[in-house]
């Protein structure tokens, strides 16, 4: 193994934590995990949040974030142990050997300099090469990475470019100082998927180019798939499968890595039945106080009872602006909103506390929809005392039998939200919007920030729940895959207007418009070479046009 | 317009709208104070008709609203009228005094602030060891303990015991820098420490916050060292409430030290202020609170501005 760049063995690394009214108490988040990776090879690291999977590619740098410690095991970089180094040895390391790509590109680089200083900060202060130099290679990556006028690129701020921009400026920066490996900590995690695929793309040239190693951290199996040589499946800080992505994809071995492979396809037979809408929203056109353009343009789209319609497109495409329209949060100023066989009011202080009831919504982050000095039967119990007027015991035998409907049982009325995990908070706040009784919910990307398995499972509740009430449900999701599990009818929405909308069978079949076209391509395949084919395709095409 | 132009635009004119206010508001506040200049300068044996003649004199029988406009006006001429009670222009006598003060200020400024922002960078460098809470413990104890308690304190130990300074801050023009700097040394002691402590744990506070986000974790990433980390990426996001809390207690050196003014028998704005309040000399009164109000918005103007220039968002526009 003359070649071996990084070797770890028997990984063991602890962190300390505070629990609430307990004594801190020190926990091993990584356990016993060994991996080696060779020059110019890409080692996927994957897993739920609290896998490890990020702490395991910074201590590639030796770094433990936060209190992490690494306690235990060897890591081999070049042949040297890092895992007791310190100082001046570990600072040489650091931003030299190896570089690290973050996943919000958009908080890790210092607002108040510019984007060219930062890219040749560590060529200039590990003696790697001279200014001119670095320069010089950095517009050559930033060429290479496909950013606009890579020439003066470097000389805007972070808030002057875009966030897929960002992304690829963090991984110039991180090729920047040549080194021998590059650890990408979700580097596509927080974009659009028509960005997220270039910037795919840029990452796996770069490497493929550059001949660098690379660790590839994230949650998501598909993406993982298209630029890795190796895969090491994580869960609760241990190995679950680690082998060629060949292996991994199309003969997993274990049953945890047979789940993950299987994540995306759920499928769900579209409804067709016609009846009267619950929800019809009429021509509607939406601007925000002070400005001069619509972010919804003429949007007119339905919704049969029990039925679910899911709102797609990039963020920006005003589907949470639709949302706000709905709910009466931002007044429309042309167009109505029928509801349950009535008009809506447009503003939500004259809407009647029947439309307020009928019309619940589930918010994307479950943190911050929830007080959190408040316990989850109080949460749950405010819709039933402000609608209904339950108290005591009728309220709480209620608020019961909607925990039952969640699946989350009767021990949890006392507890609190930071004693829950994030697919239980989300459940409690399903539950608070079924408390109203509603006959229709708005669902805000209720499943982007929930692991793969865990957001699995909240469609599945959902459905149920629709199943066994009848209720209608606006879901509002940038996720084709969610889409294709839970959708009757789509609505495609593109810079405020809706580009495409019909029954699922017919929106997701061709012929597609070219918005839709890009949408649907962009989305990653559990395949290995998909990206490439999907990348060939899109050049034949712009040469053929 | 740039929207960094039309925002410090606004914030002038902000700053300038409210010393109008508080313009107003000493006035109605001189108004409405206890007491009767007139008796309080003829004394109480003075007979009814000198007390009215004396009032008639002073403009004290026309409305209020004539009278604010007549001083609003007078000021903005640069005319803070006559002392009631020694008959001499109250702009002269400013002049000289708000002069020994800004001195006072100036020095305790000088170094007080560097101090406090290198000891605020030294106690995040060396966060939770020694240096830090070294560094923490003795600038709280010094803020915790009253100011006059400081003077008497150094007056006692550095200037009678020691014998190393003078306890009475008397200075002159005929006075040569040098003398000068010596005589205020104890004040200047005094003052630094009690403003240092404030500086320093919001220096401290603001880094600590900065050194928090993700860019020092990746500036950490990058090898370099923590020093380099603190001055290149750390403060240049921290200038603004740094700023912020320097301008404050910049503004307290100018219109808070009247305690030390006394301790020491320093002729500076304080001691005037409260030597025409005691006699009761609404026109000087009138004109100290407007030149502290005027000193403190036009301080903390200054902070709003430095945010403003330093928030590379509204400096680079996309």
């Amino acid at each position: 193994m003359a070649d071996t760049l990084l070797e770890i063995r028997d990984l063991k690394i602890e962190a300390t934590v505070y629990p609430p009214g307990e004594k801190p108490q020190d926990i091993v988040i990584v356990d016993g995990v060994s991996l080696a990776l060779e020059k110019g090879k890409v080692l996927g690291l994957i897993g739920e949040s609290g896998a490890g999977k990020s702490t395991i590619g910074l201590s590639a740098m030796s770094y433990g974030r936060g209190g992490v410690r690494l306690t235990g095991g060897d890591i081999l970089l070049n042949g040297r142990e890092i895992r007791r180094a310190r100082g001046s040895a570990l600072r040489a390391l650091r931003g030299h050997e190896v570089t690290y790509v973050a996943q919000s590109a958009a908080a890790a680089f210092n607002p108040a300099k510019r984007l060219m200083e930062q890219v040749i900060e560590t060529s200039l202060w590990h003696g790697v090469a001279s200014r001119a130099e670095a320069e010089a290679r950095a517009v050559a990556l930033f060429a290479k990475l496909g950013l606009p006028d890579p020439e003066t690129f470097g000389q805007r701020y972070p808030h002057q470019v875009s966030g897929g921009q960002l992304q690829r400026a963090m991984t110039a920066m991180a090729l920047c100082p040549e080194p021998d490996l590059v650890i990408f900590d979700e580097p596509t995690t927080a974009l659009d998927v028509t960005t997220q695929i270039d910037v795919l793309a840029a990452i796996k040239e770069a490497i493929r180019d550059t001949g660098v190693a690379a660790l590839y951290i994230t949650h998501d199996l598909a993406v993982v798939a298209q630029v890795s040589d190796d895969i090491m499946v994580l869960r609760n800080g241990k190995t679950v499968e680690y082998g060629p992505v060949d292996q991994i994809i199309n003969h997993p071995q274990e049953d945890y890595t047979r789940a993950l492979v299987s994540v995306r396809s759920m499928e769900h037979p579209e409804k067709t039945d016609e009846a009267e809408s619950v929800l019809t929203v009429d021509h509607v056109t939406a601007r925000y106080r002070g400005t001069h353009f619509d972010v919804l343009k003429d949007v007119t789209v339905s919704l049969q009872p029990g039925h679910t319609l899911a709102v797609v497109g990039e963020s920006g495409s005003g589907k949470s602006t639709l949302a706000r329209a709905i709910t009466g949060l931002l007044p429309p100023t042309k167009g109505a909103i029928h509801f349950a066989g009535r008009t809506l009011s447009p503003a939500l202080a004259q809407r009647t506390k029947d439309d307020l009831r009928e019309l619940q919504m589930i918010y994307q982050m479950a943190d911050v929809a929830m007080n959190p000095r408040q316990t989850v039967g109080t949460i749950i119990g405010r819709p039933l005392e402000f609608y209904f007027g339950l108290r005591g015991e009728a309220k709480r035998k209620r608020v019961q039998e909607l925990l039952d409907q969640i699946e989350m049982g009767e021990g949890y009325i006392d507890r609190y939200p930071a004693e829950l995990s994030g697919g239980q908070k989300q459940r409690v706040c399903i539950a608070r919007a079924l408390a109203a009784k509603p006959k229709l919910i708005i669902c805000d990307e209720v499943t982007s920030a929930l692991d793969p398995l865990v957001a699995d499972g909240i469609l599945k509740l959902l459905l149920n729940l629709q199943e066994q009430q009848n209720v209608a449900y606006l879901f509002i999701t940038h996720d084709l895959a969610t889409v294709r599990a839970i959708a009757d009818s789509i609505a495609v929405m593109y810079q405020g207007e809706v580009v495409r909308y019909g029954p699922k069978a017919s929106v997701l079949s061709p012929p597609f418009d070219d918005y839709t076209d890009l949408l649907l391509s962009s989305v990653p395949e559990m395949r290995i070479g998909w990206l490439e084919e999907v990348i060939a395709h899109r050049k034949m095409e712009s040469a053929g046009h | 317009m740039s929207p960094v132009v039309k925002l410090l635009a606004q914030r002038i004119a902000l700053g300038l709208l409210l010393l109008f206010l508080v313009s107003i508001l000493i006035f109605v506040g001189t108004i409405i104070l206890p007491g009767d200049v007139a008796q309080s300068i003829l004394g109480q044996s003075a007979t009814p008709e000198a007390l009215a003649n004396l009032r008639r004199d002073l403009g004290l029988n026309d409305p209020p609203v004539t009278r604010y406009f007549n001083w609003l006006f007078g000021v903005l001429q640069g005319d803070l009228g006559t002392a009631l009670t020694s008959g001499q222009d109250i702009a002269t006598q400013i002049g000289a005094r708000l002069g020994n003060t800004l001195f006072l200020a100036f020095w305790a400024a000088v170094i007080s602030v560097p101090l406090a922002i290198f000891l605020g960078l030294l106690a995040v460098r060396y966060r939770d060891r020694w240096p830090d809470k070294l560094i923490s413990g003795v600038t709280l104890a010094s803020i915790s303990v009253p100011e006059f308690v400081i003077a008497y304190v150094l007056i006692f130990f550095v200037a009678v015991k020691l014998r190393w300074g003078v306890s009475v801050a008397t200075i002159n023009d005929s006075m040569s820098l040098g003398d000068k700097l010596y005589a205020i040394a104890l004040p200047v002691a005094v003052l630094t420490l009690v403003v240092l402590a404030h500086m320093m744990r919001m220096t401290r506070a603001a880094i600590l916050n900065v050194m928090q986000s993700a860019y020092i974790e990746t500036a950490e990433l990058k090898g370099l060292t923590m020093f380099t980390i603190i001055r290149r990426h750390a403060f240049p996001n921290s200038i603004a409430p740094i700023v912020n809390v320097v301008m404050l207690n910049l503004a307290y050196l100018v219109v808070g030290v009247v305690v030390i003014e006394v301790v020491f028998v320093y002729p500076g704005m304080g001691q005037y202020l409260v030597d025409h309040v005691s006699k009761r000399d609404v026109p000087v009164v009138q004109a100290c609170g407007l030149i502290f109000a005027a000193v403190y918005i036009g301080l903390n103007l200054v902070a709003d501005v430095v945010s403003i220039l330093t928030n590379p968002r509204l400096r680079h526009p996309k």
